[in-house]
């Protein structure tokens, strides 16, 4: 029974994409957080999720993090739908953010461990330290999550959305409140790690620098709808801007909303 | 099993570790679930020496209102441990995190369950042990029936603190404060430190709806008259389970309502 389930999810892993999304909507009583979003992230790419605030791009990664359920659609992640399925998917997908701590009165070490054992990881001790080591933050294992710095914090909270070895990472604004330095450092790990595993990223951002590096597909969001895609250079070259931020305040300025263009 | 029921004694083990670690990073907080019943015990061991000269109905049973103090605070921290555990994720904000793990919300509560009991164990044992030298009364000589009346309190300190959680879920943090009052309400009829016939008559039906007044008056007879009334054992256990059915449906409708309101990425302080 278990040979046939994994078996099966191992072929559905082999063709489906990373996530796949269609037609989402996600309604509240006062306002329309997504607005009928579909897109695909194909395996082993940066893919991000683009907007000013309000624009629904938290709100998508809630829903493909199975935190929060839409009001329509459907969602796949690595083959599985979310909405019936979601544990055969959580095992295998992490997230950071630097807006969601680590609980503060434990140690970094206590928190990792705690995790490592939700993920239900055999080599917990050497997961850490391996991580603790490529992290940079083995010094301060022990102590409380609450005392670290902001740097510190980000590559902490990187570590335990790295514990389960994800073949999906979703990321809300990894690198928002840090120095350039440790901004840079992060995105470095990140383009890295993402080489060496194969993994996929999908990230929310408002750093257009970061994502015009990281990322090789983005989606940009206005009022719960995405109102147009591609990749940063073709983004680019079609609104006839000289870098991504130009072009997202030409969509963010637009007083309507526009539907992506046609092909 | 499908994958959605699938247990993992590990996830809920690893619940447990965080809240031992919390217990243990605080020594304040350890000692604070001594303190109460401890204080709780002298009060009351001091008020029960005064009575045994001044009053028949101690005089017969020296133990009764040690024992109804003792046992009334399994309940109240039976039902505070869980919440406590509860609040101290919503504190730290980290629903978003564990959610997103392949925790099941079953798991975590029975990770809170586990640690009630701790918390209750942890609090109860000293002071039960200090009233042995300081007043002669062991609540042990109670005997077999210590550990109905124990479970039965503990088993209706979970239900209402899985409602409370429910709640709190639903209604946010400014809810919080009912996790330390909504129990209070149980105790005037519960009969805790008088007969449930004391009570008038309208309010002895709204008692004899709840299985703490069944352990009280249980309690009473084992004490005065030394039986054991399996009636009221049994009645008590329905009831138990009719509200933790009751409190465990709060609890996981409000989740539910919590994944769809997207409360679980913004709950806290």
């Amino acid at each position: 029974m278990l040979a046939e389930c994994c078996a099966t999810s191992h072929i559905g892993a082999m063709v489906a994409p990373a996530v796949k999304v269609d037609n989402l909507v996600k309604r509240y009583p006062a306002a329309v957080a997504v607005d009928g979003i579909s897109f695909t992230v194909a395996r082993g790419v940066t893919a991000a999720l683009l907007g000013g605030n309000g624009a629904g791009k938290t709100t998508t990664l809630s829903i493909l993090l199975g935190l929060l359920l839409p009001t329509a659609g459907k969602v796949h992640v690595l083959g599985e739908d979310m909405l019936r399925r979601r544990y055969r998917a959580l095992p295998r997908m992490n997230f950071s953010s630097p807006f969601v701590d680590l609980p503060h009165r434990l140690t970094v070490r206590q928190n990792l461990l705690i995790y490592a054992r939700l993920y239900g990881l055999a080599d917990r001790r050497e997961r850490i330290e391996r991580l603790a080591s490529d992290l940079q933050i083995a010094d301060f294992l022990g102590r409380p999550a609450g005392k670290l710095s902001a740097g510190q914090k980000t590559r902490v909270a990187l570590a335990k959305a790295l514990l389960n070895e994800p073949e999906l990472l979703l990321l809300d604004e990894p690198t928002a409140s840090l120095d350039p330095d440790t901004g840079d450092w992060v995105r470095s790990y990140l383009e890295t790690w993402r080489v060496r595993t194969g993994a996929t990223i999908l990230m929310a951002s408002h750093n257009m620098s970061e994502v015009e590096r990281l990322c090789s597909e983005v989606m940009m969001m206005k009022a719960g709808r995405i109102v147009d895609r591609g990749s940063p250079q073709t983004l680019i070259d079609r609104y006839g801007r000289t870098n991504l931020e130009e072009v997202f305040l030409h969509i963010a300025r637009q007083p309507r909303i526009e539907l992506e263009p046609a092909n | 099993m499908s994958t959605e029921l699938s247990f993992s004694a590990g996830r809920v083990w690893a619940m447990l570790l965080r809240y031992l670690y919390l217990l243990r990073s605080s020594w304040p907080r350890t000692l604070e679930l001594l303190y109460w019943p401890t204080l709780q015990m002298l009060i009351w061991g001091f008020m029960s020496q005064f009575l045994y000269s001044n009053s028949s109905y101690v005089y017969r049973a020296f133990g009764v209102l040690l024992a109804a103090v003792m046992l009334w605070d399994v309940l109240f921290r039976g039902q505070l441990g869980l919440s406590m555990s509860f609040l101290e994720e919503m504190w730290a904000r980290n629903l978003g995190h564990l959610f997103v793990t392949p925790l099941r919300p079953y798991e975590w509560v029975l990770s809170l369950l586990s640690m009630s009991m701790i918390r209750v164990l942890l609090g109860m044992l000293p002071a039960a042990l200090l009233a042995i030298p300081l007043y002669h009364y062991s609540i042990f000589s109670i005997g077999l029936p210590l550990i109905a009346f124990f479970a039965v309190l503990l088993i209706l300190g979970w239900a209402l603190g899985l409602a409370i959680c429910g709640l709190i879920l639903r209604q946010g943090m400014g809810a919080e404060g009912l996790a330390w009052t909504v129990v209070f309400t149980l105790s005037p009829i519960s009969a805790v430190y008088y007969p449930v016939s004391i009570l008038p008559t309208w309010l002895q039906h709204a008692a004899w709806a709840l299985p703490s007044t069944y352990v009280f008056e249980g309690m009473r007879a084992v004490l005065f008259s030394g039986i054991f009334r399996t009636d009221y054992l049994l009645t008590a256990l329905v009831l138990d389970i009719l509200y933790l059915g009751l409190g465990a449906s709060v609890f996981f409708v409000s989740f539910h309502n919590a994944r769809r309101r997207g409360a679980l990425l913004q709950m806290g302080e």
